[in-house]
């Protein structure tokens, strides 16, 4: 184990490399530079970046050294062109072919992909890159792909960071938010996946990155991708939203739901978000819940209505910066974490509250 | 949760009533499916509902243990409610004959505390035909890759081409077993699925859950598949059912009776409550709400 006096020498040491041209003439001090290599993995779809994915970047940039994003698909030069210009990555690997396509993300920024051949792809270009650091955002992509890559590199692991303490030391939460954990890593490379809201987007311009191929092992997925059925929405994203208006069992029908939570929704140019009592009943959206099993926000405002706020719905809200709640029920454990808090029947407040923000 | 078919009623229901369907698939299976040796991991773990942030329940906030650990003694545990449905699952593909080749056997596996045979006797009660459990020592557990090379050893050892896991557990929230395990084997992989439809040729489609909506992929078995909130309803054990659960098989090993031991990569330095939330109060109005929002910047 390194003491943390040890950090800090290597930390000296590395940016005492960076500074200077040319090749190190102190063999230790390169050595010790290798030790830190980060990859970024990052989301693309039909030739586009998945900005949310530029948050895996900041994250490589907190530890320290060098950063490298990866990318695959078809016709990968755009998008690599489109990554260079990203603030704080060094160099892109990029590698093009059509077989790791089913990398998507949509309007609503969802991802997926084929992990049976993507998995040994990503660990093929880490073995050969010597990165010490691969990270993703804890997206469906994500968490599709990481495990099985960490397997494969017989790694451990880490999911879900909310902060970088060290090159081997990060932050999580654990039990649906209800602790937080800070878990020291012995493996090698560390694998993990970190959680967008608490890691800001790289800028997309400002970088200058070199472009190169990365080997390709064209692996043959025994998975084959049939469908997709996304839903479409001129929204903004729900996990990346600023402000999130979200409904829950007490709007009582999805008709009512659409006709009381839509209209605050556009009002407030906001996402929408629902708990899962309202997702389970069919008012909304699955693709909607906010909580422990579905999404995690942390929108600037979070406006909630008719929801109760039950322990796995605040775990996928209470990191927001403003919360405001309307419910009928003065008791309702919601109130204890909303800013603002308005008892009330929602059908009359929330209507009205739509008028008053319209003018 | 809400109420379901007892499971021995639907059981009885489909074998008495179409046992030639039963000799037809019987034949069919002969020719070119596989039948389903289903192998399913669950997880005792505290019960969701008991466990709770501190700033709104004070009072129970005794579960984090001088900033190290959770304490567990004496905390109501269940089975992991994503494994919940992994069983529940695997019942229903051989209630409903919905795989061609029919289902050989429904394996529920634990590794953990001695307590982890509570967990396995549900699983058994709700309709996993026997178990095994790894029992381990107090203080000591498997961290998620552990847990997949342990898993990797029983479906050599049982022969199975199915795995059905939880999604992840509630506990650690890491969400990684099944991808994994999936991994380590070289098999398909279906994560977050909602739907599970078996077609001709030991062909599996999945419909997975992902961000924005559904996505549907197609594999041969063996595969592994992980479960999401949506992909059934559980049910509760009939009393019957419990006590059938009784008579069944459940086998006790070790670690070292795998040749794996629980040694970890990732070591806890701490364990904290999340900084506490304070309410700000409620206004008596919307035009309230409004200027209150104004006034933290919100709006």
């Amino acid at each position: 184990m390194i003491s943390k006096a040890g950090y800090s020498v290597l930390r000296q040491a590395r940016s005492q490399l960076r500074s200077r041209v040319g090749p190190s003439p102190v063999a230790s001090l390169s050595a010790l530079a290798r030790l830190l290599s980060s990859l970024a993995v990052l989301e693309q779809k039909e030739g586009k970046l998945n900005p949310g994915s530029l948050a895996a970047v900041t994250a490589a940039q907190k530890l320290g050294g060098p950063v490298t994003a990866f990318i695959a698909g078809s016709n990968i030069k755009s998008v690599a062109e489109e990554a260079a210009k990203v603030a704080g990555i060094e160099k892109i690997i990029a590698v093009d072919n059509g077989a790791y396509d089913r990398l998507l993300f949509t309007n609503t920024s969802s991802t997926q992909g084929l992990p049976e051949n993507y998995a040994p792809l990503l660990v093929e270009n880490i073995k050969k890159g010597g990165f010490t650091h691969i990270i993703v955002g804890h997206t469906a992509f994500g968490k599709n792909l990481f495990p099985r890559v960490a397997a494969l590199l017989d790694v451990q692991q880490i999911s879900d960071i909310t902060s970088i303490e060290n090159e081997n030391t990060f932050v999580r939460p654990i039990y649906a938010g209800n602790a937080i954990a800070t878990v020291e890593s012995s493996d090698s490379i560390k694998v993990f996946t970190i959680r967008g809201t608490a890691f800001a987007a790289a800028a997309a311009e400002g970088g200058s990155a070199t472009i190169e191929d990365g080997v390709d092992p064209k692996v043959e997925s025994p998975t084959e991708w049939v469908s997709e059925d996304l839903a479409k929405s001129d929204r903004p994203d729900l996990a990346t939203a600023g402000r999130v208006v979200s409904g829950g069992r007490g709007l009582k029908s999805k008709e009512e739901f659409d006709k009381v939570m839509l209209p605050l929704a556009d009002a407030l140019g906001a996402a929408v978000g629902a708990s899962r009592a309202a997702v389970d009943s069919g008012y909304a959206d699955n693709s909607l819940q906010v909580g422990q099993t579905g999404k995690v926000v942390a929108p600037e405002l979070y406006l909630c209505a008719g929801i109760s706020g039950a322990i796995q719905h605040l775990a996928g809200m209470k990191d927001s910066k403003v919360i405001a709640a309307i419910n009928k029920d003065p008791d309702a454990p919601i109130f204890q974490v909303a800013d603002v808090g308005l008892v009330g029947d929602l059908f009359e407040k929330v209507p009205e509250l739509t008028e008053k923000l319209k003018k | 949760m809400g109420p379901s078919e007892t499971g021995t009623l639907h059981h009885q229901l489909l074998h008495y009533q179409i046992p030639h369907h039963i000799k037809q698939l019987t034949t069919k299976r002969a020719a070119n499916m596989s039948a389903l040796r289903i192998l399913v991991p669950v997880k005792r773990v505290i019960d969701y509902a008991v466990f709770a942030p501190h700033f709104l329940f004070p009072q129970i906030s005794y579960y984090i243990l001088d900033q190290t650990a959770i304490e567990t003694n004496g905390v109501k545990h269940s089975m992991n409610p994503f494994d919940e449905l992994s069983i529940e699952e695997s019942v229903r593909i051989r209630e409903k004959n919905s795989a061609p080749g029919g289902v050989e056997d429904i394996l529920a596996f634990s590794a953990g505390p001695t307590k982890s045979q509570d967990t396995l006797r549900t699983a058994m009660a709700m309709g996993a035909d026997r178990s095994i459990l790894v029992e381990m020592k107090d203080g000591e557990e498997l961290e998620p890759l552990g847990v997949a090379k342990l898993l990797k050893k029983v479906v050599e050892k049982e022969k199975s081409n199915l795995v059905i896991l939880g999604k992840q557990s509630i506990d650690d929230d890491a969400a990684q077993t099944g991808q994994m395990l999936a991994g380590l084997l070289g098999w398909s992989q279906a994560t977050q699925a909602s739907k599970v439809e078996f077609k001709e040729g030991d062909v599996v489609e999945v419909t997975k859950e992902v961000d924005g909506g559904t996505d549907v992929v197609r594999a041969k078995l063996p595969m592994v598949i992980t479960t999401d909130l949506r992909l059934n309803e559980p049910r509760y054990a009939s009393l019957q059912s419990i006590m059938k659960a009784k008579k069944k098989k459940l086998e006790k090993t070790s670690l070292s009776d795998w040749g794996l031991d629980a040694s970890k990569r990732l070591k806890t330095l701490k364990v904290i409550e999340p900084p506490p939330r304070q309410g700000g109060g409620k206004v008596e109005d919307v035009d309230s709400m409004i200027s209150k929002l104004k006034e933290l910047g919100a709006l």
